[in-house]
């Protein structure tokens, strides 16, 4: 075979595994006309949208066998407690956890960091102790610790990024003592898309304390494959509708061992052996962590979602988007009023496709006015880091956060969106 | 595009580059504070009141150019006015955003009409109610000792 020959196949290959084209027609949204011109969706970090798939099996619950699970004989709810499990099964291998009792779902990672925060922290924390967090966390990963350290006496602590928006490791390390309790961090920054180095966090929080390393994957699991055995961390959140699944589902993953000695987060019903007046006895996890009645039908979409994702596969995804990052950096330093504040221009860091800016004279929300009425949606704002603008030295910046269904064609109809505001703006 | 020209006129873009009234006034008799927690823009009217007429009137922020020109424009409106004309002029204006007429005709709104392309931007609304809010607190008692102290 000669060498453009295996070129030519590669390629085809490569079409063949990843066509963005056929993948857009599995999202019936992307069809939509927004003020008369065709939705350009650019607010993938703030929430994706979902393919038929997902949308048929929620529905298909619904319509054909939704009921309680674990709590009846009945066929219906044996079907849906059925369906719950193995949607707990599919995400557990998604992520590489040994065990899919180690796979509790929750309404979202907001609420899987509240009760790692809660039912870990609370138990752990003493007065003095120490949570770590960086200084890019997401509001979701920095109140649920302010709130235990105030129950506790405890305090918060955040480790310093360097200006191209990078977690400052030697001073992170610094910072690690045997106070240290508790180290939480984002695998992928939402406001920047910095890809954290997880494992090396790990090994320098194992070298220094006894600290347990949490890891808010929202932003992660969408883009990239992820392991959490790899990863070596102890606790792993993430939310269903960040990954093309529905709203109101989430999941935490915690080792076992962890888990098994954790208190209860919530109390109610499905998640106790025998309740007295005296005292209740709970079940083991995940049970012991879900109370009251799951969202069984966002449950099962999200484990459709998860083989949606499979079967596009997380490599094609990641390189497709890493493509789409790279053509935006490009246009985008051919524009001297926009500054891209926290990324680096000597690439060679990871990023996912996350792209943050200001644009010269223009604030955020008039830019996101601007777009809108072109169709192209993105998001203006602190986007729930206010301590990272605060650093950044930004009120807000407009960010373009791109999902597997993207093309380059979009790109190029933001660019000429940015165009408009300057002409507005000037 | 022709939407998004009502919306950025050039009295807005005008005001938003080079805001009237802009900074502390010092000395101030009452000051207040309006936050769009949406947007985490942020802004600061501070009031000078000699008795029941508003003797100056000044801002400070960090915000939108709706908001900034909202602000600008309304430093400017309501400086010689007496109290019950400023509420007028305050009623006039939230009712010329939200689109209900009955409050609309009392006062002439002059250069502020400017601003009424933003109810056509239903999420814009709030950029632009900013500073009236704040404004409002501020004439019902702001607090003076945090302008002082400043
Ligand atoms: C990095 C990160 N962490 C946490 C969250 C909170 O996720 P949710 O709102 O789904 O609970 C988000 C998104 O809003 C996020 O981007």
């Amino acid at each position: 075979m000669t060498a453009p020959a295996a070129a030519v196949e590669n390629e085809q290959r490569d079409s063949a595994v990843f066509d963005v084209e056929r993948l857009r027609a599995c999202f019936p949204i992307l069809e939509r006309e927004v003020r008369g011109h065709r939705l350009v969706y650019l607010d993938n970090a703030a929430s994706a949208q979902r393919p038929e798939v997902v949308i048929d099996a929620v529905s298909d619950c619904y319509r054909t066998y939704y009921a309680n699970a674990h709590r009846g004989v009945h066929a219906l709810s044996e079907q849906s407690t059925d369906a719950y499990e193995a949607a707990r099964a599919k995400v557990a291998r998604f992520i590489g956890a040994p065990d899919s009792h180690e796979v509790v779902f929750t309404r979202g990672t907001t609420e899987s960091l509240n009760l790692v925060a809660q039912s870990y922290g609370r138990r752990h924390l003493e007065p003095g102790d120490e949570v770590l967090l960086t200084e890019m966390e997401h509001h979701s990963n920095i109140v649920p610790w302010q709130l235990v350290c105030e129950q506790t006496g405890a305090r918060v602590l955040a480790a310093p990024i360097t200006d191209d928006g990078e977690l400052d490791l030697d001073r992170f390390a610094g910072m690690l003592n045997e106070r240290t309790r508790v180290v939480a961090l984002a695998h992928v920054s939402n406001a920047l898309g910095t890809v954290n180095d997880i494992p090396a966090v790990v090994e320098l929080t194992r070298a220094r304390s006894d600290a347990a390393v949490v890891v808010d994957g929202a932003q992660a699991v969408p883009h990239m494959a992820v392991d959490v055995a790899a990863l070596g961390c102890d606790f792993y959140a993430f939310s269903g509708h960040k990954m093309y699944g529905p709203g109101g589902i989430g999941v935490l993953w915690g080792r076992r061992e962890l888990l098994a000695a954790m208190p209860p987060y919530h109390g109610g019903g499905s998640m106790i052996t025998r309740v007295t007046f005296e005292r209740s006895e709970y079940m083991a996890p995940p049970q012991r962590f879900e109370a009251g009645t799951p969202a069984i039908a966002p449950a099962i979409g999200l484990g459709v979602a998860v083989e949606f994702l499979e079967s596009t596969g997380l490599d094609p995804i990641e390189r497709h988007e890493q493509e789409l990052l790279s053509h935006t950096m490009e246009v985008l330093n051919d524009l001297p009023w926009v500054r891209v504040p926290g990324h680096a221009s000597n690439a060679g860091s990871a990023r996912a496709a996350v792209v943050s800016l200001v644009i010269d004279g223009a604030h955020p929300h008039d830019v996101a006015t601007i777009l809108d009425e072109q169709g192209i949606a993105i998001r203006a704002g602190h986007h729930c880091a206010q301590p990272l603008m605060d650093r950044l030295g930004v009120p807000a910046t407009v960010r373009a956060s791109f999902g597997l269904y993207n093309t380059h064609e979009e790109v190029d109809l933001l660019v000429s969106g940015l165009h408009e505001v300057r002409r507005i703006f000037g | 595009m022709s939407d998004l020209r009502d919306l950025y006129q050039q009295v807005i873009l005008d005001h938003y580059r080079s805001p009237r009234n802009f900074g502390v006034l010092d000395p101030a008799t009452a000051c207040a504070e309006g936050h769009n927690p949406l947007c985490g823009d942020k802004i600061k009217i501070y009031l000078r009141m000699d008795g029941d007429r508003v003797d100056g009137a000044t801002f400070e922020g960090v915000g939108c150019a709706i908001s900034t020109a909202s602000a600008s424009l309304m430093t400017e409106a309501v400086r010689g006015l007496e109290r019950p004309q400023a509420d007028a002029l305050i009623a006039s204006f939230l009712a010329l955003m939200t689109g209900d007429g009955n409050g609309a005709a009392a006062v002439d709104l002059g250069k502020l009409e400017v601003l009424s392309g933003v109810k056509d931007y239903p999420v814009r609304i709030k950029c632009a109610t900013l500073a009236w809010h704040a404004l409002r607190a501020a004439l019902e008692g702001g607090d003076s000792e945090a302008v002082t102290t400043e």
